[in-house]
C-alpha cells in the first residue's frame, strides 16, 4: 500500500485516496473551436509511461482535495506531492 | 502408548501439564509446549501423510515454517481447518487432527499405484496427459485428481471465529528474534526508538533455543530470555510471538499474522483467533535466520529422513528423539551439533562426512566423545517404505562422481545437513535485488532497495560474535537516525565454536543399476529426473522449470528445495547459480488464512449499512427492504397475504388515484455556495441555469467528457448564491467528486463551495392527485396553490413548528412534491404525512412502485443513463443548450454520437398485453433469423402499467426515432422467451405533461 504525503494533511496510506489519472492533460478552454483530433487526445489519448509519471489523486476520506502526485508507474515511488494548484515545475 | 521417544531430562516443555489429543482417531498425549509435530514423535508417529503425486509416505522433515510434508487436516472447536503444518500447530487439550492426500487411509492408500506407475507421471506429465481426449477431463480425470490429490478440505460452513485487522507504526519492524532479531531490538528499544519485534514461533530466541553458546555468561536461551523480558517491559516496545510477518509491501507497509487463539482449544470470549497487522515502519530488520539445505540422494523423502537442525531442535527444544539409531548425514560442522546432543542424550549415532579431511574444534569433540565418524562418506539410498529401516551408503571420490562398495547401515532416522540456506523472502518483496554469495552457495540481499536491512544468518553470516556485533551496531544506527538519541549499549562477550568450510557437495550421484527417486522438492514430488526432462525438452527459464515441474510451488513456497533445485539446472546446464536467477518470491512467505485476511469486514460488515431516519417506521409497517447502493429503501410495503407484484401495483394505483409518500432520503444532496455558483451549475449540467430565479428548481443532465450521460437531477436556487443540487442515490459520491475536480483542479477561479448534505436531510415524496390538499393541511400558513407554487417552484414552510424546504417537482409524473427537513425530524415529518394524509387515502410506496410510476411515465433513470447512453439517447436532447459550452458538449458532434440512425428510448407493449417482458431481452426484427439474430436494441426496464393494466417496457432501440409503431420480437434465450411486441412512444402515460402542472 502506497504512503503518500497529502500537501495539505502529511503522510497518509493509500486507501484514503482514490486516483485521477494523468496530471498533465489540461482540459481545453471552453467556447473554443477545437479539432476532432485534439479533442480526442484530451478525452482519450494518454501515454501509459513507464517511470516518472504526474497524477492526479484525491484525498477522498481526508480533506477532499486533489492533489498531484509525482511516482513511479514502474516502482511506485513517489518523488514528489504538490497542491492541485500549484505548477508542475 | 508411552511417549517412548521422549527423553526424561530435555526439553522446555512443561512436563506438570499433560495434554491428550488425536490423530487419525488414535489418542495419544503429549506435554504443553509441544507442537503436534513434537508429540506425535514423542509417541513414535512418523507417518503422517501421503505425498502429493506419488502419494508416497512422508513423515516430518524440518521442525517449523520450513515442513514440506506434515500437513495436516485440523479439528477444534467444531471447525476444520486444512494445510496446518503439524511443525507450527501448538497442542492443546483436545486438539483433533487428520493425515490428508490419502484415501482411503494413510497406512493404506489407493493413489500409491501413481509410485509404481512412475514412469507415466514425469514432468509435465499433467500438461501432457490430461488435456487429451478433452472429453476426459470433466468425466474422468478431474474427478479422479480431485479425490487423489489436494492438500486437504476446506470447511463449507460460515466460520465463526472473529478475525481482527490493525494498523500500526512503528520506527523499527524486527522480523525475527534469534540473535540478530534480539541484539538489533534491544539496542534500538534502549535508544528510545518505537520498536515491534516479531517472532514467528511460541518462543523467543531461534537458534539460541538449541545451540551451544555462551554469551555474557549465560547460556544462549538465558541470554535471550533475559534481553525479552526487559523488551516486554519497556513501554515503546511491542514483542509479539505466534507472528509471522509474511509480507513485504510498497512504502515500507508490511503485514503480519497474529495467531492468537490457534494454540488454544477454544478462542476466548471477545478475542479473534487470528489478528492481521498492517505496519508501516520507518525501519525494518530482517532477522528471518536460514533453513537447512537438504542433501539429495535416492528415496531421501522416506519418512525418518529429516533436516538435521530440526532434529537438533526435537531433542533441545521438546525433549524428543526422532530416531533411536541415527545416522547423520552432512557436508559442514552443523550435523556435528546434532550428533552431539544424541550421544549426550545415550543414543549412539553415525556421522557420515563428506568432506574428506576437514578439522574443527567441533570435529574434535565429537571425536573426543567417541561418536563414530565416517569421512568421505555419503547416503546412497534409503531403505524402508513407511520408515527408514537402513541406508545404503559408500566412500564418494574426491570429484564426487564415483562410489565405492554399497554398505548397509541399520537406522531409523537419517539427519541431513547440506549447509544454509538464508530466508531473503522478505528483502526479495521490498524489491532488494539479491546476489549469489559462493562462499555459502546462496542468495543472500544485495542493496537494499526500501529501508530494510538484513542482519545474522539471513544475511549470510553464520558467526553468533559477528552477528550479534552487526545487529548491536545496526539496531542502535537506525535508531540513532531516527531519534537522534545516543544511548549504546555495551556488548557481550560470546563463546562460540568455529567452525570449518563446508562442501559444495550437494546431490550423490545415483550407483550403477539403480534408478532410485532422488528428491529436491518433498511437497510437490518433483525429483531430480523431472528437472532433467524439463531441461531436455527446453525449458531454460528458472520460471519455466519451476512452472512445468512444479518446483517450489504451492504452500512450501521452495523453503526447502529452492537452492537445490537451482543448483541443479546450473548443472545440467553449464552455467553458474547466479546466471539462472532464482525464482520470484512473492508474498506471502507462509499460507494466510482466507479469514485474516477478510477480517471483521464480512457479510453485512463488508460495506456500511445506511438507513434512513424513517428507518424504523417502515420495519414497523411491514415494509420489505431493498439494497440501492449502501442504503436499505423499502421495496413495497405488505399487506396480508401481497406479494411484490400485488402491493407495488397497489401501491402505484393509489398514486395514480389518490396520494403517497415515498422515503426519498437516499437522494444524494450536495449544498453549492459563492458568487459563481450558477456560472458552475451552468458549466456543468447541459441547460441554461444563468438566469434561474431564486426559488425556482430546475432538471438538469449532467455528461462525462466523452458526452456520456452521468447523471440527472434537480437543482434549486435557494438563494442569490446558495443552490441546492440532488442526485441519483448511485451516483452521489462520484458527483461530488467530480465536482471537486471541476473546482480544484480545472476552474480554480471560480469561488465556489460543494459539501454533502444527504444525510442532514430527510426527504419524502409526496404524490398523486390529492397531494396538495394534503400539503395545504400539513402547511396551513403556506400558500401552496398553483399560483403560488407552480411546478418546479420552491418555498420554505413551517411544519407544526419545524423547519421545512418544499419543493415541487415530480418524478412519477403526477402532481407531487418533495419536503424536506432536518434527519431528526424526518420521523416527526413522516408520521405527520402519514396521519393528516389518512382523509386522502395514503399509502406509503416503495421503489418498486416508484419505478412503475416513473417507466410508464417514460422517465429514464439509472437503467437507461448506464454509462453508455448520450443525451439523445435519452430523448433528452432538448436539454441541450446550443448557446453555451459544457462539459463533453464537444464530444456530442462525434460521428457516432450524430448518425442519423442512433439508438434512442421507445416504449414497448406485448401484442397480447399479457405477457410481461423480461429486462435486459434484446429487440429483433425476425424471430426466425439465423443465428446470430441482428439485435436492434434492448429492453431496459419492465413494468407493470397500472395506467393501463398491461405490460409495458422501456427500450433502447436503434433508430428508435423511426420506430414507433413497428412490431417486432422480443427474444429472452435465459427465459425462453419470444414476444411479439409492438414498438410506442416511451410516454406511455400522460405524454403532454399535464399532470405535474395541474
Ligand atoms: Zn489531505
Amino acid at each position: 500500500m502506497l504512503h503518500i504525503k497529502c500537501p495539505h494533511c502529511g503522510m497518509r496510506s493509500q486507501n484514503e485516496f482514490s486516483y485521477g489519472g494523468d496530471a498533465t492533460v489540461k482540459r481545453p478552454e471552453l467556447n473554443k473551436e477545437i479539432s476532432d483530433q485534439d479533442w480526442d487526445n484530451f478525452v482519450y489519448n494518454r501515454k501509459s509511461l513507464r517511470g516518472k509519471h504526474w497524477e492526479l489523486w484525491q484525498h477522498l476520506s481526508g480533506c477532499r482535495q486533489w492533489i498531484k502526485v509525482e511516482r513511479d508507474t514502474a516502482t511506485h515511488e513517489i518523488f514528489n506531492t504538490l497542491k492541485a494548484n500549484e505548477d508542475i515545475s | 502408548m508411552a511417549q517412548s521417544f521422549r527423553l526424561e531430562n530435555a526439553g522446555l516443555i512443561n512436563r506438570e501439564k499433560k495434554i491428550s489429543f488425536k490423530f487419525n482417531g488414535k489418542t495419544y498425549y503429549g506435554y504443553e509446549g509441544d507442537t503436534l509435530a513434537s508429540a506425535l514423535i514423542a509417541n513414535g508417529v512418523h507417518l503422517i501423510g501421503r505425498s502429493f503425486k506419488y502419494h508416497r509416505p512422508r513423515g516430518f522433515f524440518g521442525a517449523g515454517v520450513d515442513e514440506p510434508y506434515a500437513i495436516v487436516q485440523l479439528y477444534r472447536n467444531g471447525e476444520t481447518e486444512p494445510n496446518i503444518k503439524a511443525t507450527e500447530q501448538e497442542l492443546f487439550e483436545g486438539l483433533e487432527a487428520t493425515s490428508v492426500n490419502c484415501w482411503p487411509s494413510v497406512n493404506f492408500d489407493v493413489g500409491a499405484i501413481n509410485n509404481f506407475l512412475k514412469i507415466f507421471l514425469p514432468a509435465g506429465f499433467y500438461y501432457k496427459t490430461f488435456m487429451w481426449p478433452k472429453s476426459f477431463w470433466y468425466k474422468v480425470y478431474e474427478p479422479f485428481i480431485r479425490k487423489a490429490a489436494g492438500l486437504g478440505v476446506a470447511s463449507i460452513k460460515h466460520d465463526k471465529e472473529r478475525y481482527e485487522h490493525k494498523y500500526e507504526y512503528c520506527d523499527l519492524l524486527i522480523a525475527g528474534s534469534g540473535p540478530s532479531g534480539l541484539a538489533s531490538a534491544y539496542a534500538a528499544a534502549k535508544n528510545g526508538a518505537k520498536v515491534i519485534l516479531a517472532e514467528d514461533k511460541s518462543r523467543f530466541g531461534g537458534s539460541l533455543l538449541s545451540s551451544e553458546v555462551n554469551i555474557g555468561n549465560q547460556t544462549g536461551k538465558e541470554w535471550a530470555d533475559s534481553i525479552i523480558s526487559e523488551l516486554k517491559e519497556m513501554p515503546n516496545v511491542i514483542v509479539k510471538n505466534r507472528s509471522q510477518v509474511f509480507g513485504y509491501y510498497d512504502h515500507n507497509m508490511l503485514v503480519m499474522t497474529e495467531r492468537v487463539s490457534d494454540h488454544l482449544p477454544k478462542t476466548k470470549k471477545f478475542h479473534p483467533k487470528q489478528r492481521l497487522w498492517y505496519i508501516r515502519s520507518k525501519e525494518v530488520i530482517i532477522s528471518s535466520g536460514s533453513i537447512e539445505r537438504p542433501l539429495v540422494f535416492g528415496n531421501n523423502d522416506t519418512p525418518g529422513v529429516m533436516l538435521s537442525s530440526a532434529a537438533k531442535e526435537y531433542l533441545k527444544v521438546y525433549g524428543v528423539l526422532v530416531g533411536k539409531k541415527p545416522l547423520v548425514f552432512t557436508n559442514n560442522d552443523s550435523g556435528y551439533e546434532t550428533a552431539i546432543e544424541f550421544i549426550k542424550n545415550g543414543i549412539n549415532p553415525i556421522v557420515l562426512d563428506s568432506r574428506k579431511d576437514p578439522k574443527s574444534e567441533i570435529i574434535d569433540e565429537a571425536k573426543s566423545l567417541g561418536i563414530e565418524i565416517k569421512f568421505s562418506y555419503v547416503v546412497v539410498a534409503a531403505h524402508g517404505y513407511k520408515k527408514v529401516k537402513s541406508a545404503d551408503v559408500a566412500k564418494i571420490s574426491e570429484d564426487k562422481e564415483q562410489l565405492g562398495d554399497i554398505e548397509n547401515i541399520k537406522c531409523d532416522c537419517i539427519c541431513v545437513s547440506g549447509f544454509w540456506t538464508p530466508t531473503i523472502h522478505l528483502a526479495s518483496q521490498s524489491g532488494n535485488k539479491t546476489k549469489f554469495n559462493e562462499n555459502i552457495d546462496a542468495f543472500i540481499p544485495g542493496k537494499s532497495k526500501q529501508n530494510e536491512k538484513t542482519l545474522g544468518s539471513a544475511n549470510g553470516i553464520y558467526t553468533l560474535e559477528e552477528t550479534l556485533k552487526s545487529s548491536f551496531e545496526a539496531g542502535y544506527e537506525l535508531s540513532k537516525k531516527i531519534t537522534n538519541n545516543d544511548n549504546k549499549v555495551s556488548f557481550p562477550n560470546v563463546v562460540e565454536k568455529k567452525s570449518s568450510v563446508h562442501d559444495k557437495f550437494w546431490c550423490v550421484p545415483l550407483p550403477k543399476g539403480k534408478n532410485y527417486k532422488r528428491f529436491l522438492d518433498f511437497q510437490n514430488d518433483v525429483a531430480v529426473s523431472d528437472i532433467q526432462i524439463a531441461i531436455k525438452e527446453g525449458y531454460r527459464s528458472i520460471e519455466h522449470v519451476k512452472r512445468y515441474t512444479t518446483l517450489g510451488m504451492a504452500t512450501d513456497q521452495g523453503k526447502t528445495s529452492n537452492l537445490n533445485g537451482l543448483q541443479l539446472v546450473s548443472k545440467i546446464e553449464n552455467k553458474v547459480v547466479p546466471a539462472v536467477g532464482h525464482t520470484t518470491f512473492r508474498p506471502p512467505y507462509t499460507p494466510v488464512s482466507i479469514g485474516a485476511i477478510v477480517g471483521r469486514e464480512i457479510g453485512k460488515h463488508s460495506k456500511p449499512t445506511r438507513k434512513s431516519p424513517m428507518h424504523y417506521w417502515h420495519e414497523k409497517n411491514n415494509a420489505i427492504f431493498v439494497d440501492a447502493g449502501v442504503w436499505l429503501r423499502p421495496r413495497y410495503y405488505k399487506q396480508g397475504d401481497e406479494n411484490l407484484f400485488e402491493a407495488s401495483k397497489r401501491e402505484a394505483k393509489n398514486v395514480r388515484t389518490n396520494v403517497g409518500v415515498c422515503d426519498v432520503t437516499t437522494l444524494g444532496k450536495i449544498d453549492i455556495k459563492g458568487p459563481d455558483a450558477a456560472e458552475l451549475l451552468n458549466r456543468v449540467y447541459t441547460n441554461a441555469w444563468l438566469k434561474l430565479p431564486v426559488g425556482k428548481a430546475r432538471y438538469g443532465v449532467m455528461l462525462r467528457e466523452d458526452g456520456i450521460v452521468m447523471d440527472d437531477g434537480t437543482t434549486t436556487r435557494i438563494s442569490e448564491n446558495h443552490y441546492h443540487m440532488t442526485t441519483t442515490t448511485a451516483q452521489a459520491a462520484n458527483v461530488l467528486s467530480h465536482l471537486e475536480y471541476y473546482l480544484q483542479v480545472v476552474w480554480p477561479d471560480l469561488n465556489v463551495n460543494v459539501v454533502s448534505t444527504t444525510e442532514q436531510w430527510a426527504g419524502a415524496a409526496i404524490a398523486g392527485p390529492k397531494s396538495r390538499d394534503l400539503l395545504q393541511k400539513l402547511f396551513p400558513k403556506s400558500n401552496v396553490s398553483n399560483e403560488g407554487l407552480p411546478f418546479m417552484g420552491y418555498m420554505e414552510g413551517d411544519l407544526f413548528g419545524v423547519k421545512a424546504r418544499i419543493f415541487r417537482i415530480s418524478f412519477s409524473g403526477e402532481l407531487a412534491y418533495e419536503v424536506n427537513v432536518e434527519s431528526d425530524y424526518g420521523n416527526f415529518m413522516w408520521e405527520k404525512i402519514m396521519e393528516i394524509g389518512e382523509e386522502f387515502k395514503i399509502q406509503p410506496y416503495g421503489t418498486e412502485a416508484l419505478s412503475t410510476l416513473r417507466i410508464e411515465m417514460g422517465h429514464v433513470a439509472g437503467s437507461e443513463l448506464d454509462g453508455r447512453t448520450i443525451p439523445y439517447d435519452n430523448s433528452l436532447e432538448g436539454l441541450l443548450s446550443k448557446k453555451k459550452d459544457f462539459i463533453g458538449k464537444r464530444s456530442l458532434s462525434r460521428e457516432a454520437f450524430t448518425a442519423l440512425d442512433r439508438q434512442k428510448v421507445v416504449g414497448v407493449v406485448p401484442l397480447d398485453k399479457k405477457t410481461s417482458i423480461p429486462e435486459g431481452s434484446h429487440l429483433v426484427k425476425d424471430s426466425n433469423a439465423p443465428l446470430p439474430n441482428p439485435k436492434l436494441g434492448y429492453i431496459s426496464a419492465s413494468c407493470w402499467s397500472v395506467e393501463h393494466d398491461n405490460p409495458f417496457s422501456l427500450a433502447i432501440l436503434k433508430d428508435g426515432k423511426n420506430m414507433i409503431g413497428e412490431k417486432l420480437f422480443v427474444m429472452s434465450p435465459l427465459k425462453n422467451k419470444v414476444i411479439p411486441v409492438e414498438i410506442v412512444s416511451s410516454h406511455y402515460v400522460d405524454p403532454k405533461g399535464e399532470r405535474v402542472r395541474s
